[in-house]
């Protein structure tokens, strides 16, 4: 309970990254697209931050901005007050689908992304990244010889190895059958935990962000506009049967689907 | 009802050692038979088809005096003279204008202009600029190997998937790393298929460039024993080209394998 509250007051410091205004506009003058409409909302170190929202509200786009990979759009987005204009390491990502290369090994595959100068420690540091997912042993292995959630498990491994600031997650687990979704949960909360970092993780699943956010932002459809932020004050472990967890739940979906 | 229909399925079923063995070896037999058929009993000419045995008989008067050895020998260097040269070229200005947008733009209407010219179509510059010997030769191989190498090296680099670029980009891989580690290996599937077309438009460049001009090589071979009517020769010649070509292809197929373990194939079923 303290350090539920030590974070909760410690949340309330400096933010670290800082949304104002985000739009987000496709196509040219003729037929535009409106993808995201004057979002604003920050992110505090070691939060867990969802957003929630259905397919086709810009959740993804969002994360791309955050991300670094679409300079062209309208607003501010800044972390730790420098204002974003591209990728950078201190922003790890873990696309839907897995994204490694095909013809490395595991350990290649981690050593594409680490950016490191002495030689020495590089080896030790990626065993110790493939440790933390869980896939010792699996260091030589290809991305062929790996299930899905293994495969993500890595890509989880990429994204960290840099020790970012920010971990971006869009829709990881989206491509995981139920079983495997369920336990990537539990181990993304786990590694969450042990690396002290600040997550923002992208779904469409109801359940899965009142498992594992602090707060979840609620996107409505096209153009997403924030039509709602949830604090879950559920402490964790979250039990997904009790009540609490089933109200928030329900508050969520009669949000999203009522319209 | 059941059984029935299965035993009556079975039974139009080939035995298992025809099936296997036979698949293979079905349709040159049969080749095999035919023309033993056609050229025995005077129903053609020897000259114009001489019969497996005497083609036979020639293949060993050739291989016993040498000659075979000695043309092939001499259409080998060249092939390899110029399929070096043609993959040296095809894999380093593919990966140029590959990797350089602005490299490409500026050359792609000259290699327009220059692709659909036949190899074989500047033998009679090839011959003036570097004599009908082994100069001209060389420079047609490496021509008609360069366009399939070059091509597919470009193909290669520029079918790279957008999401690994992008991967690339968020942990910001320097230029460098990015090249040996994702665009080389991703494009090695095409390179070495650009390679195994490369090698078989070389082995057929060298031969017309023979057959064209000079004293030695298989194509040589194949001309000379035609003005001397010696059929069996030119068949010897021609079976040889072919043997010779395959080899070159299963090697390089063997080595496609090998390279490119990480991806599986397609059998066509």
């Amino acid at each position: 309970m303290a350090e539920l509250l030590q974070r909760h007051l410690g949340s309330r410091g400096t933010p670290l990254l800082i949304l104002r205004n985000v739009s987000k506009k496709y196509g040219n003058s003729g037929q535009e697209l409106m993808a995201l409409q004057d979002l604003s909302f920050s992110v505090f170190p070691r939060e867990f931050l969802c957003i929630l929202g259905p397919s086709g509200c810009g959740k993804t786009t969002l994360l791309r901005i955050i991300a670094g990979l679409e300079p062209d759009y309208q607003g501010t987005v800044t972390l730790e007050g420098e204002p974003i204009s591209g990728p950078g390491l201190e922003r790890g990502v873990v696309f839907q689908e897995h994204r490694l290369l095909p013809w490395l090994t595991v350990t290649e595959n981690l050593e594409l992304a680490l950016h490191k100068s002495n030689n020495g420690g590089k080896r030790e540091l990626i065993r110790s990244y493939v440790q933390l997912v869980g896939l010792s042993g699996f260091e030589d292995a290809y991305p062929s010889q790996l299930s899905g959630g293994m495969a993500q498990r890595v890509a989880i491994a990429r994204a960290l190895i840099n020790k970012p600031k920010l971990l971006l997650m869009d829709e990881p687990f989206g491509a995981l059958d139920a079983l495997t979704r369920l336990r990537m949960q539990q181990e993304i909360l786990r590694i969450w935990e042990k690396e002290k970092t600040t997550v923002l993780l992208v779904t469409h699943d109801i359940e899965e962000a009142v498992y594992l956010g602090d707060k979840i932002i609620v996107l409505s459809q096209r153009p997403g506009t924030i039509k709602r932020i949830v604090e879950v004050n559920i402490p964790r472990p979250r039990n997904r049967s009790e009540p609490r967890f089933l109200q928030v739940r329900r508050q969520i979906y009669d949000e999203l689907v009522e319209k | 009802m059941e059984t029935v229909l299965r035993r009556s399925f079975k039974e139009y079923r080939l035995p298992t050692v025809l099936n296997t063995a036979g698949k293979k070896w079905f349709a040159p037999v049969l080749l095999l038979l035919m023309w033993h058929w056609i050229t025995t009993g005077g129903r053609v000419k020897p000259i114009l088809l001489p019969s497996p045995e005497s083609v036979l008989w020639a293949l060993v008067e050739t291989l016993n005096s040498g000659e075979l050895a000695h043309h092939l020998g001499a259409s080998l260097v060249r092939v390899l003279e110029g399929f070096a040269l043609a993959a040296f070229l095809g894999i380093g200005l593919g990966m140029a204008l590959g990797l350089s947008p602005l490299l490409s733009q500026m050359t792609e209407g000259i290699i327009q202009l220059l692709r659909p010219i036949p190899p074989i179509a500047w033998l009679p510059l090839a011959i003036l600029w570097f004599g009908i010997e082994e100069g001209s030769k060389v420079f047609i191989i490496t021509l008609g190997a360069f366009f399939p190498i070059f091509l597919n090296v470009l193909q290669g680099i520029r079918q790279t998937n957008e999401k690994v670029v992008e991967v690339a980009r968020v942990f910001k891989v320097p230029r460098s790393k990015f090249i040996r580690k994702v665009i080389v290996p991703g494009s090695m599937p095409f390179i070495v298929a650009g390679l195994r077309i490369g090698l078989g438009y070389a082995w057929m460049c060298v031969v017309a460039a023979e057959l064209s001009g000079g004293m030695s090589g298989i194509g040589y071979m194949l001309m000379d024993s035609r003005a001397l009517a010696q059929t069996d020769r030119v068949l010897v010649g021609m079976l040889a080209i072919g043997v010779v070509g395959k080899t070159m292809d299963y090697v390089l197929q063997r080595l496609e394998r090998k390279i490119i373990r990480w991806r599986s194939f397609y059998n066509g079923t």
